[in-house]
């Protein structure tokens, strides 16, 4: 209650001065507000864009739970400490405190720094440009950790967001005007300025850079290997983890994005509290199942033969590309980003559809990326407002034969 | 097989806007709406694909060093290359005045809308340096320049057809006043090229490319100082150009 009403006489302290904005966005944020509109057309609705936001932060929360369980897990799995689960989604091995802990002192971190840098960004422009604080960012600011190497610099992070939100979205205006999703811009500049802590099979796992550099210091240790699936099938190798393992999330990867189970128990919340496009994730994943079995039939028909360094990925079995990597995260969590998405119903279609063919497509074709999803979200961002334009058109068109006809 | 190779290395990986910044003036100038953006784009398209074979066939049986030997034993030893920036040009304005030509006679509302840029491709770089990259990279054949011409204008047209639809819809967006109008078209091309990164490093096994091509092919650069800087060759390309009118 003292809280509530210091807030309210230090808004109404600053009140028409730069830093309104400021205190309006805490008070906002952390109560309802207590005016009320006067005048004009009101519209009553159950969910503005803060509740919208929150919903989707909610659905990732269990991935980010499981991701401070996996961190810590992968890192001591990887010293040889403890054991692989062997008990199911369920089993004792994985859900331990230790896990847990260091998981969470290595993750916590890069959300207090993703929200802190992001926000005084935003706080800033909002004072600059005096207008409200808006809630852009706060999905932005959950989804960033969700989708860097755990072992990733927090400076470097910091700069990323920095680039992301100012770039990615100020210039443009703001929350709903961006072309890229930020979230993507800032994993994209990370992973073109810092590419050695961005890929590789070091940086999955918590420890093994330290490690590395431990043993070229002198020290007697042995390596640490914390390789990713799609780094392993890209070499021709085996996956080396069983199927649901890999949908259950015991494996290495960014933060957020191992775990397929948990990522559709966000999605089914989405598409259940219409904040998602169920259209985009649908097609998504028709798109990447059709390029899955392409390449399945091009190996079936002996076209490439083994000897090809493209034959490991091509013959992963087409339902496998779905759960490994970050295919399931990116499409639930980032293609159906409402600003940078197709508007349209039909072009949600062929956006999604595109999405996931290009994301399987860069996955197996390029060998410089070994993940695809980040950079074809990204090219389909660039495009989703020509496809809108097009289907616009044809209803447009539509419309004026179906007028002619009536007319004549 | 190495037909659409190349078709689909020129459309995305080495794309003439976002791989090397060629074309920049008319790219920015001409994106505004997406109608005119497709009728300049398809104008590239079409004289990409007939200059670049034509220039091919130039550079083949005229410019390089012993192109001439068909001529007779005695002219083997000429080298007119020196002389391919000048006739690649004569080519291409040649090419563009049919164009004009063209456009005015089957759409008069295109060509008043694509008004001073349509002459301009004349001196579009895009345009010039198709051709340059195809005598640089030494492309093999007829078949494959033409494959070449068209695969550089398509991606040419993809670019400049995605960014008008972007500034279509950015037309409402509360831009900073200091970024309106080219700055943040800047800003967006640089983000675009982002995006065509997914394709960086396909085909070519993920390294870089034989350092032959790098010495003519820029590096991707999102920075706004690499962009000018090619706005700043692009103008130059022009004086070159208007001296040869002015020649001529």
């Amino acid at each position: 209650m003292g809280l509530k009403s210091n807030l309210h006489k230090l808004k109404m302290k600053y009140k028409g001065t730069k830093m309104a904005p400021a205190f309006n966005a805490i008070h906002t944020f952390l109560y309802l507000p207590n005016e009320t509109t006067h005048g004009g057309t009101h519209i009553k609705a159950a969910d503005d864009l803060k509740r919208t936001m929150n919903t989707v932060i909610m659905a990732m929360v269990p991935c980010l739970l499981f991701g401070m369980f996996n961190a810590g897990y992968q890192h001591y799995i990887a010293l040889g400490e403890i054991q692989a689960v062997t008990g199911g989604f369920l089993s004792a091995e994985f859900w331990t405190l230790d896990n847990f802990l260091v998981g969470f002192w290595k993750i916590l971190p890069l959300v207090i720094v993703s929200y802190g840098v992001g926000l005084a960004i935003e706080f800033l422009f909002a004072v600059i440009k005096k207008h409200e604080v808006e809630e852009g960012y706060l999905v932005t600011g959950m989804l960033v950790p969700l989708i860097v190497p755990v072992d990733i610099p927090l400076w470097m992070l910091a700069v990323a967001v920095a680039f992301g939100v100012v770039i990615g979205k100020e210039v443009f205006g703001g929350t709903g005007m961006n072309i890229l999703n930020p979230a993507l811009t800032i994993r994209a500049f990370l992973f073109f300025a810092y590419p050695t802590w961005m890929s590789g099979d070091k940086v999955w796992v918590h420890g093994a850079v330290e490690r590395d550099q431990a043993i070229a210091a002198g020290e007697s240790l042995d390596a640490i290997s914390g390789e990713t699936i799609l780094g392993s099938l890209a070499q021709g190798k085996e996956a080396g983890y069983e199927v649901m393992d890999m949908f259950f999330g015991f494996i290495p990867g960014s933060v957020g994005e191992t775990s397929t189970l948990l990522i559709l128990l966000g999605a089914l919340f989405l598409i259940f509290s219409k904040i998602g496009s169920w259209r985009i994730m649908m097609s998504s994943a028709i798109g990447a199942i059709a390029m899955g079995l392409i390449f399945n039939g091009v190996v079936d028909s002996g076209w490439i033969t083994e000897s090809s360094k493209f034959y490991g990925l091509m013959s992963t079995t087409w339902w496998h590309h779905l759960i490994i990597g970050g295919f399931a995260f990116g499409t639930v969590f980032m293609a159906t980003d409402p600003v940078t998405a197709s508007q349209t119903n039909k072009g949600k279609w062929i956006y999604g559809f595109l999405v996931g063919f290009i994301s399987i497509l860069i996955r197996v074709f390029n060998p410089a990326y070994p993940e695809g999803v980040m950079l074809a979200i990204l090219l389909m961002n660039v495009f989703a407002p020509t496809i809108d334009h097009y289907v616009v058109q044809g209803n447009v068109k539509k419309r004026m034969k179906r007028l002619k006809v009536k007319t004549a | 097989m190495e037909h659409i190779e190349l078709f689909f290395k020129s459309i995305f990986i080495d794309n003439m806007v976002f791989a090397t910044f060629l074309g920049m003036c008319s790219y920015l100038a001409v994106s505004k709406k997406v109608s005119t953006a497709v009728g300049l784009g398809a104008a590239v398209i079409f004289v990409l694909a007939i200059t670049v074979p034509l220039n091919w066939l130039l550079d083949q049986y005229l410019l390089q060093p012993g192109a001439l030997v068909w001529l007779g034993g005695e002219y083997a030893d000429f080298d007119l290359s020196f002389l391919s920036f000048i006739m690649f040009i004569a080519t291409i304005a040649t090419m563009v005045q049919l164009v004009e030509i063209v456009v005015e006679k089957f759409s008069p509302s295109l060509y008043n809308s694509l008004g001073i840029f349509l002459p301009l491709i004349a001196v579009n770089c895009a345009i010039l340096g198709g051709s340059l990259f195809m005598q640089s990279r030494e492309i093999a054949t007829l078949g494959l320049a033409t494959t070449y011409g068209i695969g550089s204008g398509i991606g040419w047209f993809l670019a400049i057809l995605a960014i008008a639809a972007i500034r279509e819809k950015i037309r409402y967006s509360s831009v900073p006043p200091a970024l309106r109008g080219l700055g943040i078209t800047f800003i967006i091309t640089g983000l675009m090229a982002i995006g065509f990164m997914s394709f960086g490093g396909m085909l070519t096994g993920g390294d870089e490319e034989s350092p032959k091509e790098e010495v003519t092919a820029s590096v991707i650069e999102e920075t706004k100082e690499n962009s000018t800087l090619n706005e700043v060759e692009t103008s130059e390309d022009k004086v070159v150009a208007n001296n040869i009118k002015v020649n001529e």
